[in-house]
């Protein structure tokens, strides 16, 4: 073996790269809930969709997003794997009692992030596979150029299908223009009218919460940063933005369509 | 030893030994004093059970004084007892109740195997610590003080880190029998030091690859070690361990 997979390999090897990719996926999240905040903009998803359309065509996010589905995937296993191997290290004989002096949730990362992988299928059978092999409907909105709002829109018929995802077309008064967009804003609204998907989602940011109110502070720990200067900053982050503001603005998401749905 | 008035009933892991099935045994005790430690409670117990004819329960202790890491015992669920920093010698039956049951295991943990009842062997730990956990010094005449300056802050974070006595509490606690808070006050407490920086980059190397071929878990962060430990050894170490172990990988001259 040589140093580099001799190092991957030890103990503390194997929880650095659970470490890096988690701390991986942790700015995923910040970047997703970014761009989907734009599901709140009463544009009836024109910002959204063309958001979708730029995070799935443009090559250095596709390169990303690929190398983000990997990630998932290596976290996911050497997470289960490290869990075998912790378990195993215990020994055949169980203590009949425990009254363990730590948090839930650090006791408990490989069961939370099992209920996230199950989230992470569910959520993206749901829209990933559908907008790249359902068949979403198309939405024309009409554009006043002069004032940038949203003048009109029009939902296409059922069979309309385009050779790509969106399309752009100055109009013949040439002050107003044409968007034909796949529409994944309806395919979410449609979704979270479903109050047992909505139960669902919140539950799995709960999940987020308490792998990432543990985690994010793990990982640093693991990658050795520990210092009297920087914790409070890795324990505001930590606690704030990924167990806190995350968890809550994603739940928001599907809370704000099922509401909705209910004032219809 | 005073004479106590409490009673209590105990429930204790008896294994023969290590390949033998363990099992709980019920032991009723009358007269404990308050006063007693929670050894001289089991000394009174096992005197009992000579004067009965049964085998008396195999435990470890030595100085019984909190400072030689020799005694273990998880009691009621925690290992050396429900004090926060205090070895099972130095635990006292003031810290418990007339009338209360408790369960007294073994430490468990695969790299930890039962000898006998609450006897296990840890000559794992001392084989981490021949791996790597000590400095060659070529023996000769006592330096002058101060010849070698050491910032008082260094020699005041290396002395917390060799307050490690080695109980193996830290493992017993962790969910994953993890050795990394052992393993990491042992390095740090050279680390710190300039006598340790000759070997510093092998120990840290040396001393990892010896705790996962014993069969230690990983370390998962949950703090139950620290929480536990009798010298409140700080999870500040496993950062440094981290560090020490994962620098010296990418740099030391060990291919």
């Amino acid at each position: 073996m040589s140093w580099l997979t001799q190092t991957l390999s030890s103990s503390i090897g194997k929880k650095l790269i659970v470490a890096l990719t988690g701390l991986f996926l942790c700015t995923f999240l910040i970047v997703h809930a970014v761009g989907n905040l734009q599901l709140f903009k009463s544009d009836e998803g024109l910002a959204f969709n063309m958001y979708t359309v730029f995070m799935t065509t443009n090559p250095l996010i596709k390169t990303i997003s690929y190398g983000l589905y990997a990630f998932i995937l290596i976290h996911a296993f050497y997470g289960f794997y490290l869990a075998y191997v912790n378990r195993k290290a215990r020994g055949t004989t169980n203590y009949a009692r425990i009254n363990n002096q730590s948090s839930w949730s650090s006791r408990n990362m490989a069961v939370l992030g099992t209920v996230l992988l199950v989230f992470i299928i569910v959520h993206m059978s749901e829209f990933w596979y559908e907008y790249k092999f359902g068949h979403l409907p198309y939405k024309s909105y009409t554009i006043d150029l002069a004032q940038g709002t949203v003048v009109n829109t029009e939902n296409m018929p059922a069979d309309f299908v385009l050779n790509s995802k969106m399309e752009e077309k100055l109009n013949d008064d040439n002050t107003t223009k044409t968007i034909i967009v796949k529409d994944l804003y309806v395919e979410a609204q449609e979704a979270f009218s479903n109050p047992l998907l909505v139960l669902f989602y919140v539950l799995g940011m709960v999940a987020v919460s308490l792998h990432l109110i543990h985690g994010f502070r793990s990982a640093m720990q693991t990658l050795g940063a520990n210092h009297p200067k920087y914790n409070p900053l890795f324990d505001f982050v930590g606690v704030w933005l990924f167990a806190i503001l995350i968890p809550v603005a994603f739940a928001a998401m599907p809370i704000y369509f099922f509401v909705q749905h209910l004032m219809q | 030893m005073s004479a106590g008035n409490m009673s209590l009933t105990l429930k204790v892991w008896r294994q023969k030994n290590g390949k033998s099935e363990g099992n709980f045994e019920t032991y009723s005790l009358d007269g404990i004093s308050p006063d007693m430690s929670f050894l001289e409670m089991f000394d009174v117990l096992n005197e009992k059970l000579v004067s009965e004819n049964k085998e008396p329960i195999a435990f470890d202790h030595d100085c019984r004084e909190g400072i030689c890491g020799t005694c273990s015992m998880y009691i009621n669920g925690r290992p050396h007892g429900p004090l926060k920093g205090v070895t099972t010698c130095q635990l006292h039956m003031r810290s418990f109740q007339d009338g209360d049951t408790i369960v007294v295991e073994p430490w468990r943990a695969a790299a930890f195997p039962v000898v006998k009842d609450l006897v296990v062997d840890r000559t794992s730990f001392d084989r981490i610590i021949s791996a790597g956990g000590f400095v060659s010094i070529n023996t000769g005449n006592a330096r002058d003080a101060n010849s070698l300056p050491i910032p008082k802050e260094s020699a005041d974070e290396a002395f917390m880190s060799a307050a490690c006595i080695g109980c193996g509490a830290c493992v017993a606690a962790c969910k994953n029998s993890s050795a990394m808070l052992f393993t990491s006050a042992k390095v740090s407490q050279l680390s710190l030091l300039p006598q340790g920086q000759a070997e510093r980059k092998i120990r840290a190397e040396k001393m990892v690859a010896q705790m996962d071929s014993e069969g230690f878990g990983a370390c998962t962060n949950t703090g139950a070690c620290s929480a536990e430990c009798p010298k409140e050894i700080s999870l500040d170490n496993i950062a440094r361990l981290n560090r020490e172990y994962l620098g010296s990988k990418i740099t030391s001259s060990l291919v």
